[in-house]
């Protein structure tokens, strides 16, 4: 049996010494940001008041990751470019756990926020809810639509797009450009968002060619590489010649179907540069738009708990929610006044997208002919079924 | 054509080709692992390794096209990968050698820091695609594309192949191979041969940890080839599970990377030939299959047949 001194091989000396200089480090390092802070708000003595009004972003992944994080970040940016006196702090790869009250917290007491956008669909509950009734000051954005009047804390707005309109579009396209009449569809999970694209983007291919067939493949959650590339190429040697997704990052799709010589169709942001060659168009958040006038309203001191900000925030492609990514080479003429033609039709209102008569995949009758659903319709968003021609099921 | 539709015969072919394709990273983490644990270390953080591999892999090999032309980078990439997986099992070899250290412990350690650098020095290399490394197209004779798709094997697969019969030799037929049984078996005899437990240890850790690096370079730089936070969805720690399931024999750990690679190919396969309900249960094939695993060969009242004798011991 060693002595006691043997398993602990540092003396009460050594220990102070190394708890000393720890937090000698430590104050040092506190002191210096403590210090280099004031500065930009220092210089920056524009409008407001001498001090920056500064508004934080959170994301769920990383800043550039041709998906729906990067859609947001170049949102933000564009923000901070056209609102004079707007600063911008930002942090990515936050979890959708505490990790993310944390940050939020961190923002408004730390750096100063006065308006958050926390980005990611699982930051709103219980997350975002908690830090709006702790600091009622504060205003809260959130994208995807869950404010209940009533039931969430008054400083909360939440905004979402009709981006089903563009993959509409962009359904036209692939119906104009698909051989063999198969589309594919590599979907993360059944959820109502998920499953207006994957029935838009049909009904824009039927439109074009009523026999064209959507298969739709789940993989189970919103980031699995290895999962994305098996669906992308099963689906390949399927026969689908067309191929889009709705999942966080749509690079592994791009990439894996312009590998196997086959088209696709983008989704979230840009993605033309990974697949020269077979890039169609795609759906694209355009949040640009949204957030600098967004920015412009709180810089003017408008704010939702008054009521100046809607706590509902909603568009299509007619509002710059949405945006089509430009034609790739391999689209033909005709496509392109197809596409042209239903954009103009959906920016004006005259093309409804869901219109009867339709029905479920499973033969169930959704709407009889002569009735529609607009796209604003609340009915919409509890969408639990596939379309007539799509092939797959949500259970 | 390439609109031909396959049908069902999708489904085995989906399989065979997701087993070539998605084996490899399993292929080279378990042998590496295999390598650690019959020296008497588990290193539990071959997890993070994989992700720091993949990025160094993809990172190089973007950076060294320009000057080294697009067939020899990622072939630098692979190296680097290696090389970024022996620098974890140098720290993770001394740290869990200290007194009083769990090698589980530091283990979990490792999956964070590993990932945690990867991703922060991963961070320029999201967007831009790197030079993958060239495949193998056995199957050019095929009329058929699908079947030319499915046997573009990569020369990695071949390299851990390749390398189950020499690590098995290894074990049974060398000095050196002996000295790592040795070890891992009974150290206090090992020590009375004169060998030294720690030397062996890091040794065999550190290339442990630099197979499951080269393992790594295959998830970034061969399929699916490219670089995400999340690349390796916790394919590392499975085959660290799937080491059990090999009893730490080499050749088992081949098998079983094929098991494992193939059964993530099988939800997406189903549904692609219209089997859509069930989705969840077939693409959690692979953990399920972990799992069962961990039951039929765990029990706290027996020690395995063949497992190295002072794995999970204190010393």
């Amino acid at each position: 049996m060693p002595d006691r001194n043997m398993s602990f091989p540092l003396s009460r000396r050594q220990v102070v010494r190394g708890l000393l200089a720890t937090s000698a480090f430590g104050l040092t390092a506190k002191f210096g940001t403590g210090c280099s802070q004031p500065t930009p708000t220092g210089t920056g003595d524009n409008k407001a008041g001498g001090k920056d009004y500064v508004v934080g972003f959170i994301y769920v992944g990383p800043k550039d990751d041709f998906g729906y994080n990067q859609a947001h970040a170049e949102g933000a940016a564009a923000m901070a470019k056209n609102v004079p006196g707007l600063k911008l702090v930002e942090e990515a790869s936050v979890p959708e756990t505490t990790a993310v009250a944390e940050t939020m917290r961190n923002m408004i007491q730390q750096d100063g926020a006065k308006a958050l956008f926390p980005t990611s669909f699982g930051y709103f509950d219980p997350y975002i809810l908690e830090m709006a009734k702790e600091f009622p000051d504060v205003q809260f954005f959130h994208a995807g639509g869950l404010y209940q009047d009533g039931v969430h804390p008054k400083n909360i707005s939440s905004y979402f797009g009709y981006i089903d309109e563009a993959q509409y579009v962009a359904g036209v396209v692939a119906g104009h450009t698909s051989k063999s009449g198969k589309l594919g569809f590599v979907a993360a999970k059944p959820i109502p968002q998920l499953l207006r694209n994957v029935n838009s983007f049909t009904l824009g291919a039927r439109s074009v060619n009523p026999k064209i067939t959507t298969q739709v493949i789940f993989t189970g959650d919103w980031s699995v590489p290895v999962k994305e590339a098996e669906a992308t190429n099963s689906m390949v040697d399927q026969g689908v010649d067309v191929i889009t997704c709705h999942v966080d990052s749509p690079k592994v799709v791009m990439e894996t179907a312009e590998k196997r010589g086959i088209f696709c169709s983008g989704y979230h942001a840009n993605q033309s540069s990974l697949a020269p060659k077979g890039y169609l168009t795609g759906a694209e958040w355009d949040w640009s738009s949204i957030y600098t006038s967004l920015g412009k309203q709180l810089i003017a001191g408008k704010s939702i708990a008054k009521g100046d900000i809607p706590h509902i925030l909603r568009g299509g492609l007619a509002d710059n929610f949405c945006k089509l990514s430009p034609f790739g080479p391999a689209v033909s003429a005709a496509a392109k006044a197809d596409a042209e033609k239903a954009l103009a039709g959906i920016k004006s209102g005259q093309l409804t997208i869901y219109k009867g008569p339709l029905k479920t995949n499973t033969g169930k009758l959704i709407l009889p002919a002569g009735k529609d659903l607009k796209i604003t319709d609340i009915e919409l968003e509890k969408m639990d079924y596939l379309i007539e021609g799509v092939k797959g099921s949500v259970k | 054509m390439a609109t031909e539709a396959l049908g069902w015969w999708g489904v085995p072919l989906a399989i065979i080709a997701g087993t070539l394709r998605g084996s490899v990273p399993f292929l080279f983490v378990s042998l590496g692992e295999c390598l650690t644990e019959k020296s008497g270390k588990i290193n539990l953080g071959l997890e993070g390794t994989l992700r720091l591999g993949a990025m160094s892999a993809y990172g190089v090999s973007y950076l060294c096209a320009q000057v080294l032309g697009v067939g020899l980078a990622p072939w630098l990439g692979v190296l680097m990968a290696g090389i970024a997986g022996m620098g974890l099992g140098l720290i993770h070899g001394w740290l869990s050698q200290q007194r009083r250290v769990n090698d589980v412990a530091v283990g979990i350690a490792m999956i964070i820091f590993g990932s945690g650098i990867a991703n922060f020095l991963g961070k320029p290399f999201i967007q831009p695609q790197a030079p993958q490394l060239a495949t193998l197209d056995v199957a050019n004779w095929s009329s058929l594309p699908q079947v030319q798709a499915a046997f573009k094997i990569s020369p990695l697969f071949l390299l851990g192949v390749a390398l189950v019969p020499v690590l098995d030799w290894f074990f049974k037929s060398t000095r050196w191979g002996l000295y790592v049984r040795a070890v891992g078996d009974s150290p206090q005899a090992a020590k009375a041969m004169g060998i030294s437990i720690v030397k062996v240890r890091l040794a065999s850790i550190v290339m442990g940890s630099f197979l499951a690096g080269l393992g790594g370079a295959a998830l970034s730089l061969y399929y699916p080839g490219l670089w995400t936070e999340r690349i390796s969805s916790g394919q590392g720690l499975m085959a660290v599970a799937l080491v059990i399931f090999a009893r730490w024999q080499p050749w088992q750990c081949l098998w079983a990377s094929l098991l494992f690679g193939g059964a993530q190919a099988l939800g997406p396969a189903f549904q692609s030939v219209g089997i859509d309900s069930y989705y969840y249960l077939f693409n959690a094939t692979p953990y399920i299959l972990t799992l069962v695993i961990m039951i039929f060969t765990c029990s706290p009242q027996r020690t395995l047949a063949g497992a190295p004798g002072a794995l999970g011991k204190e010393d």
